[in-house]
């Protein structure tokens, strides 16, 4: 601080304390909304304080089968949207981290070729070529699979950018001695490069899994099998007939639960979660 | 482009290591952006039977389309204010966080949360505030200025709902960043011109802003990208494009023209011009980066 002005410190706490209110509003509203029963939505405004039928409320959605719309278990959308979570960030930190050791430590030909088409998938973001890329993968036989939710969001401009600046930082006398020992372009991988990038791959891993978790018009699209249906994709298909009959304390409790898991990784992993975010946009 | 001093020998190892990638980029990126670019020159018949070479038909027929010239303008709209709101609160946050001593970090956990929140969730949860028929906000704004509130009849409150969604989502990844571009400005600039009789106000217009243009530069980039592309589940999850039309942007416009529609020559042409955008903004955003790493 550069100066003590205590009108204006009392103003920046107004200011956050302000902000801070407004962002936590809608989830305040929406725990609120599935501690009710459904009758509380029938009239009126939407419920301020908590009532007693949270348990049921949670009950009820986890295990499935409270109304059509909800025939689902929400613990079974929770497990698949777990499992694509993991799988696009595992499967993109595999991916981008083998080409960028290979952009880096090889000179063969076509390197540069590589590179480039490996950075034109930064201006193809899926939403944009929605159509045609359904397609290919209804051709693939790949709807209503794990493999078609995660392995074509697997490519990563990004993460393959992020590795190459942390191995361009890497001395080169690591190599070097790492040679003269004798090892092996993979020994020196696994031995050297993986444990002095742990942390980028961590950090990097709770920016994926957040990626990973929120994916909504890819598996809206290609799961038409509810086995395979996500928790995000999947509170649309519930919302979308909740005006006739209003179940909001159900539609609310699945909300919180999809922003749960996401949420708590940047609370509990707020350090790894900024270095992350900062690091995959240089 | 930059290598190592010393490399490894190996022939075939790297093609092999690169592989996964290329095959994933071939198959799901390049093979359907080629597709859409392929079909915005085609026209098929109802059925799928026939396609026929069009040349650039399709593309006239947009620009003479006043649906999809109203969906310029709606993206337009949605972008400007979404980006303008979400920066300026998050600057205003910023600020105030940059002033604390003890509280900045639980401020800035109160503040980064929103940021794991789906965009679609997102979309939802505002959804409910505004319920018109039982809706909090409604509510208030019934009892206060005796305003009757209905994103699904009246064009103008839906664009303000998907507006408020998108800013709210927005808002804690902007914080962060100006955080981070504000804690990089030496104290010592503005303590000089502190000593120098600049009050708070004066400091901020001279020094903290011209020094924080980096950052909002950067920031603007990305968040054009978010307000295109991403901002498609808040749209979907809510609105839908409606009502009639008024929350249609571009890249819902795409998915809505080709799944629902079925207009697959009209769809791939704007992929293409929307691709074409991404492009553009893609180039200014690495010129940007270019540039800050070398001063």
């Amino acid at each position: 601080m550069v100066e003590n002005q205590r009108w204006l410190d009392i103003f920046a706490h107004v200011i956050l304390i302000l902000g801070v209110a407004t962002v936590a509003f809608p989830v305040y509203v929406a725990v609120i909304a599935s501690t009710h029963t459904p009758a509380a939505f029938m009239s009126g405004t939407i419920p301020l304080l908590p009532s007693t039928h949270a348990p049921a409320s949670y009950g009820d959605v986890l295990a499935g089968g409270v109304a059509a719309q909800m025939s689902v278990p929400i613990s079974l959308m929770l497990f698949n949207s777990m499992v694509m979570a993991l799988l696009i960030a595992t499967g993109k930190i595999v991916i981008s981290i083998i080409s960028a050791f290979a952009i880096v430590y090889f000179r063969f030909p076509f390197r540069v070729l590589a590179f480039w088409i490996i950075f034109i998938t930064l201006m193809l973001p899926v939403e944009v070529r929605i159509v045609p890329t359904f397609a290919v993968i209804a051709d693939l036989g790949m709807l209503n699979s794990y493999a078609g939710l995660t392995v074509p969001l697997m490519a990563s401009a990004t993460a393959t950018f992020l590795f190459r600046q942390v191995f361009l930082t890497i001395p080169d006398e690591m190599m070097e001695a790492a040679r003269i020992d004798g090892a092996g372009p993979m020994k020196f991988f696994r031995d050297i490069l993986l444990p002095l990038s742990q942390t980028n791959i961590a950090a990097l891993f709770v920016i994926l899994f957040i990626y990973g978790w929120n994916q909504y018009l890819w598996p809206l699209l290609i799961t038409t099998d509810s086995g395979y249906y996500t928790i995000v994709a999947g509170i649309k298909r519930m919302a979308d007939v909740v005006d006739s009959e209003p179940l909001w304390n159900y539609i609310m409790a699945v909300t919180v639960l999809a922003m749960l898991p996401p949420v708590a990784v940047v609370i509990f992993m707020q350090r790894l979660f900024v270095k992350g975010l900062v690091d995959s946009e240089k | 482009m930059q290598t190592k001093r010393t490399i490894f020998g190996n022939k075939g190892l790297p093609y092999l290591l690169l592989a996964p990638q290329l095959v994933i980029t071939a198959i799901f990126f390049l093979w359907p952006a080629g597709q859409a670019v392929r079909q915005s020159f085609l026209r098929e018949d109802a059925f799928g039977l026939s396609t026929t070479f069009v040349g650039l038909r399709n593309y006239r027929a947009l620009f003479d389309n006043p649906e999809y010239l109203d969906a310029l303008q709606v993206t337009v709209v949605f972008s400007i204010a979404t980006v303008v709101l979400s920066l300026s609160i998050a600057l205003v946050l910023a600020l105030a966080v940059d002033r604390m001593l003890r509280s900045a970090g639980t401020y800035t956990t109160l503040l980064i949360w929103p940021y794991a929140v789906a965009p679609a969730v997102a979309g939802i949860l505002w959804w409910f505030i505004f319920n018109p028929a039982i809706g909090i906000l409604p509510f208030v704004l019934e009892q206060t200025m005796g305003y009757d509130w209905n994103h699904n009849l009246n064009g103008r409150d839906a664009m303000i709902l998907v507006i408020i969604a998108a800013v709210w989502k927005q808002i804690s990844y902007n914080f962060l960043f100006f955080l981070a571009g504000l804690q990089s400005i030496p104290t010592s600039l503005r303590e000089a011109a502190a000593i120098d009789g600049a009050g708070p106000f004066k400091r901020f217009w001279t020094i903290t802003l011209p020094l924080l243009s980096p950052t909002t530069f950067f920031l603007l980039v990305v968040n054009v990208v978010f307000t295109l592309f991403d901002t498609f589940a808040i749209i979907d999850a809510t609105t839908g494009g409606g009502p009639a039309q008024a929350t249609n942007i571009l890249v819902y416009k795409v998915y809505d023209d080709g799944f629902v529609g079925l207009n697959l020559g009209s769809s791939a042409a704007q992929s293409v011009i929307l691709m074409m955008i991404v492009m553009v903004l893609t180039f200014i955003q690495f010129r940007y980066v270019e540039r800050k790493v070398t001063y």
